[in-house]
């Protein structure tokens, strides 16, 4: 998995957030649009996507999209 | 004085009574006299909750109710029912694009499948009485509102109340009433799932009505409610028990 694919699949969660507005270091709580739902669904891509359970714990933990990456990549 | 409320004289078949709203509901079963039969899937967690029944004469019956032969076995061994409540459930969130037909019928099966069977099968044996009445444990998801990320939950919900309706017009000759309780979000271990954290619990809680979810002892008064002669005119319909969540 590369980071850049982890952000397209990250973007694509949302609807009304430009996909140019996230970056690595993008804060995602920070952004308008994001919401517990928001959240879930990104936990959903994840199991989806990356076969890992990411904890609602380790989804709070996570400040940027890289730290969740990260997070991912451990359990890989 | 008569109490339309007790359940002396009766045996209650309670499933999922290992913990949350079907252990409430068993232990108050036995508190108002009836004779508890207790059917969950961990022995141990099953035995604490028979050794704290009040009274004498329960069983138990370790079972996975989704196991059909499992479940046919069990029910020929069954003593003659007064009354069923069907506790176990399972919740399930994921928002709708990424469910899987794999999930659906997981869910399905355990709230949907599983205890529509028993009664089915209760009934085939004869070990329904006249009389006796019927609870489903459905929910206020899907039959009254709903909550992002818990179409797969709410749609086996209200599956379940849609049958309870009509098993209740099939049953009325046999005097056997159905009905179900749609309890609002309970404080049991069914709610904590690996992607809720507690924090988001109690935000959860905070927004309702009453500031908190619903306590499993307070689901199960309105399930006894169900079980007693107290609801003798009642059939094919629902009791919401929710702290008015689903009124705002």
């Amino acid at each position: 998995m590369d980071i850049q694919s982890f952000i397209n699949n990250f973007a694509s969660q949302f609807d009304d957030t430009d996909a140019s507005e996230f970056q690595a270091e993008t804060r995602f709580r920070d952004l308008d649009e994001w919401s517990s739902f928001l959240a879930l669904a990104i936990m959903a891509m994840i199991k989806s996507e990356y076969d890992v359970a990411v904890t609602a714990q380790e989804m709070r933990d996570a400040e940027t999209v890289q730290d969740l990456f990260d997070i991912v990549k451990l359990h890989c | 004085m008569n109490n339309p409320f007790s359940l002396e004289g009766k045996t209650i078949l309670v499933t999922g009574a290992s913990s949350g709203i079907g252990k409430a509901t068993a232990l108050l079963c036995a508190d108002m006299g009836a004779k508890v039969v207790a059917v969950g899937r961990n022995e141990h967690r099953l035995e604490d909750t028979v050794s704290s029944l009040t009274g004498e004469g329960h069983g138990r019956i370790v079972l996975d109710l989704n196991d059909e032969k499992a479940v046919e076995a069990a029910v020929s061994e069954m003593p003659l029912l007064d009354g069923i409540a069907n506790c176990a459930g399972l919740a399930n969130m994921n928002p709708f694009q990424f469910v899987s037909r794999q999930e659906m019928d997981a869910v399905f099966s355990t709230n949907f499948f599983s205890p529509i069977m028993m009664v089915n099968k209760l009934l085939k044996s004869k070990k329904l009485q006249k009389g006796s009445s019927v609870v489903f444990v459905s929910s206020i998801d899907g039959p009254k509102i709903v909550h992002a990320g818990n179409s797969v939950y709410s749609a086996s919900k209200s599956a379940l109340v849609g049958m309870a309706r009509n098993m209740a017009v099939d049953l009325v000759g046999k005097k056997i009433r159905v009905n179900c309780v749609l309890p609002g979000t309970t404080d049991t271990e069914m709610i904590r799932t690996a992607n809720v954290t507690e924090e988001m619990l109690l935000e959860t809680a905070k927004s309702l009505p009453m500031k908190r979810f619903a306590k499993p002892e307070e689901i199960a008064n309105a399930i006894l409610f169900l079980l007693s002669e107290a609801s003798s005119y009642m059939t094919g319909t629902e009791i919401v028990v929710d702290g008015g969540s689903s009124i705002v």
